[in-house]
């Protein structure tokens, strides 16, 4: 019952990743480490958009290795380009919803109504990203992945362009979304302190290398060497 | 990806349409040993008006390109958005205009007349180079004037600290960018002129002005002799494929030149001299490409209610040509909006549509009577012959589209139809209403391969106008050529404008 790494090698130009962990379904896991260290080659991997080169992903059990990003029980909130800009925020959710043609069909609408209402958008559906504040577009792309109802999810510093006390206001509403529908999440973020508020567990990525989760308290409170180079001393 | 057969299919039709027509000319022509000396002067001909022409267009083009670039004025915005127009102009429209200016009867001579000087004549090669002058000045003004505004505004200031005069400017700045700019601008008119058919046909004429694709048309036309209309055909290939290549290399033409509005900020213009030099060149190129379109609408607005049913039917035709084209140049463009997608439709610039034409109808003739097919045949060829510009125009924003949003349509899965109807084509909306617009406008204004094939009852506009100006029915050519100028004007309008509603 959990998300599987099992021996991945995968490879990025000449950068080169190696990951072998479990992480535990339903857990909240922050990926921490410096830029270039390979945090977002990581989501890359397990979402798909990087094949690897050996080894093996499994969700429960199931082999997910060789499958599209979009047959994967993963949906990704990404740094921008959540959203379709020129569409109304009701069109993309039903994009999300039925991606073969993109309308709306029975039911849809009450579907995309109460999605917006659960991240506090309520009546938001005739809009378009130009209409919105960052906070209201990320809370948008939540409703997103919610639609799209996959069991993981994966934030690759989706809320780091907004304000410190906005971005807290996501990741909370996120972890209580999270908990709701039982998902398992996967945070990157360059801040441990977002790990701290977020994540009981986290992975530190270096040089490539993935390490296997541990208790973040624990981590940021005793980090080996590299991290503490990297936290610089005040995580 | 579903788009891939969709690709393929695209570049097989359009390369089929290249080496089908080609191969086909190729078997049917003559050898070369068949060279008449009427051969040799049409040849000599179109390379000398080539070069005439190219010459004219950049030499005037570099005095006015300086005053937009240096000058503000009411009305420069005007002219700059003006100079982009006879890209959509059809040829016929500024013949006559260019006939009621500097024609026998125009106002040229009739200004001269009480003066006792002698009468100017327009046709031959003075009326071929004031024709590609008219179409290519503007061209020429364009690409040099967006060297101007590429010199950095720094070079200015520095030059303004250094207290440096007008010689020392032109020296060190304004003469090394033009050394740039100048032998790529004269390419691009020299490539365009070589093809030259509706001028020629129009203004030259004779065995004395008469260009490789006139003659073309000629042994078509008049002696029905296939196989030098191929070889003719061949030489004009050659001719055109070595100069296009030739000026790909020095060169790109810009179709939708943005920023042409700004102007240079400089600190050296209070000169009064240099004032009185810009306003005259302005005023005279304005006057130049403006007279004759005055004359079109003048002359016109009278002749347009006089228009016969044939008139009014060719206008039908020319309008289902020109939406067909578009239709089918569009089809083409959307899958080949890609880097080498763009290189395959230069060969539309390359291959002149005549000689396409011959083709198409060689292979044609076995199976139909290619006269019956002259519509279709012209609507294939210039949705070919805009597949280049209109490529030049989409695939920018087509290959931005799919790089910001390929995560985000992998993440979500969407199908080829979705992607296409919710995505791609929204977002594109803008510039494929303007490349529309310019297709239809380019189809609806073309006097080139109909011209070959048509028998009365298949007619488009340019060349109804052109048959009534042979018949020397001036005053219902002049209306027609006012309604043709209305109707490509409308499309563009229409085209480019759908494109801007709610984007």
């Amino acid at each position: 019952m959990a998300l599987e790494l099992d021996h991945i090698e995968a490879r990025s130009g000449t950068f080169a990743l190696t990951a072998d962990l479990t992480v535990d379904a339903g857990a909240r896991v922050a990926i921490i480490g410096a830029s270039g260290s390979g945090k977002s080659t990581l989501l890359d991997v397990i979402a798909g958009f990087l094949p690897v080169q050996s080894g093996a992903l499994r969700w429960k059990g199931d082999g997910i290795t060789g499958m599209s990003p979009a047959e994967r029980p993963v949906s990704i909130l990404f740094q921008d380009t959540n959203l379709f800009p020129h569409l109304t925020i009701g069109q993309n959710l039903a994009l999300a919803l039925n991606p073969a043609t993109g309308r709306i069909r029975d039911g849809d609408a009450a579907r995309i109504d109460d999605s917006l209402a659960r991240v506090g958008l309520a009546g938001f559906a005739e809009r378009r990203l130009s209409e919105m504040s960052g906070g209201q577009q990320s809370r948008a792309a939540l409703a997103r992945v919610l639609l799209q109802g996959r069991p993981v999810l994966l934030l690759d510093e989706p809320f780091a362009a907004l304000g410190p006390s906005l971005k807290a206001e996501m990741l909370d509403l996120v972890s209580e979304v999270a908990e709701a529908e039982g998902l398992t999440v996967l945070l990157v973020s360059h801040d441990p302190q977002d790990a701290r508020r977020f994540a009981a567990q986290t992975i530190v990525v270096e040089e490539g290398h993935v390490s296997a989760p541990e208790e973040t308290a624990h981590l940021l409170d005793n980090p080996p060497p590299g991290l503490r180079a990297y936290l610089g001393g005040t995580g | 990806m579903a788009a891939r057969p969709v690709s393929i299919i695209a570049a097989l039709t359009v390369a089929g349409l290249v080496i089908g027509p080609v191969a086909a000319v190729i078997l049917r022509a003559e050898a070369f040993g068949g060279f008449r000396p009427a051969d040799w002067q049409a040849l000599r001909f179109t390379l000398l008006q080539a070069t005439l022409s190219a010459l004219l267009s950049v030499l005037f083009a570099i005095p006015v390109a300086r005053a937009l670039a240096r000058r503000q004025f009411p009305g420069r915005g005007m002219l700059v958005a003006l100079l982009g127009a006879p890209f959509i102009l059809p040829v016929i429209v500024a013949v006559l205009g260019l006939l009621a200016v500097f024609g026998q009867s125009g106002l040229l001579n009739r200004a001269l007349e009480p003066l006792g000087l002698p009468e100017l004549q327009i046709y031959g090669l003075q009326g071929v180079l004031l024709a590609h002058v008219f179409f290519n000045l503007p061209l020429a003004t364009r690409l040099i004037l967006q060297g101007w505004l590429a010199i950095p505004a720094e070079q200015f200031r520095l030059a303004a600290t250094l207290g440096m005069g007008r010689r020392a400017m032109w020296r060190a700045v304004e003469a090394p960018m033009l050394r740039r700019i100048v032998p790529g601008a004269f390419a691009v008119v020299f490539v365009i002129c070589l093809s030259s058919f509706a001028v020629a046909l129009t203004l030259g004429g004779g065995p004395r002005a008469t260009t490789l694709e006139l003659a073309i048309y000629q042994s078509m036309r008049f002696d029905f002799d296939l196989a030098r209309a191929a070889m003719l055909g061949l030489l004009q290939l050659g001719l055109a494929l070595s100069a296009g290549l030739i000026a790909l290399r020095v060169t790109a033409v810009p179709v939708a030149a943005k920023g042409l509005d700004r102007r240079v900020p400089r600190w050296d213009r209070t000169d009064r001299r240099a004032i009185c030099t810009d306003a005259f060149w302005v005023g005279l190129a304005a006057l130049f490409l403006l007279t004759p379109l005055a004359m079109v609408t003048f002359n016109g607005l009278s002749g347009i209610t006089t228009l016969g049913a044939s008139v009014w039917q060719a206008a039908g035709h020319s309008i289902l040509v020109a939406l067909g084209s578009t239709a089918l140049c569009l089809l083409w463009a959307l899958p080949l909006a890609t880097r080498w997608g763009e290189w395959l439709g230069l060969s539309g610039i390359a291959l002149s549509p005549l000689v396409l034409g011959i083709g198409l109808f060689l292979i044609v003739r076995p199976f139909a009577n290619p006269f019956e097919l002259a519509l279709y045949v012209t609507a294939t060829v210039n949705a070919f012959v805009s597949l280049p510009f209109v490529l030049r125009i989409l695939r920018p924003e087509a290959e931005a589209i799919r790089t910001d949003y390929t995560r985000l349509r992998a993440a979500l899965g969407l199908s080829g139809w979705a992607w296409l109807r919710w995505v791609f084509l929204p977002r594109l909306k803008r510039p494929l209403g303007f490349a529309a617009g310019l297709t239809a406008a380019l189809s609806m204004g073309d006097l080139g391969v109909i011209a070959l094939f048509a028998d009365p009852d298949r007619a488009t506009l340019p060349l109804k106008v052109y048959q009534l100006m042979g018949a020397y029915r001036m005053e219902q050519a002049a209306g027609g050529a006012l309604l043709l100028l209305l109707l490509s004007l409308g499309l563009f309008w229409m085209f480019d404008r759908g494109g801007r509603v709610g984007s």
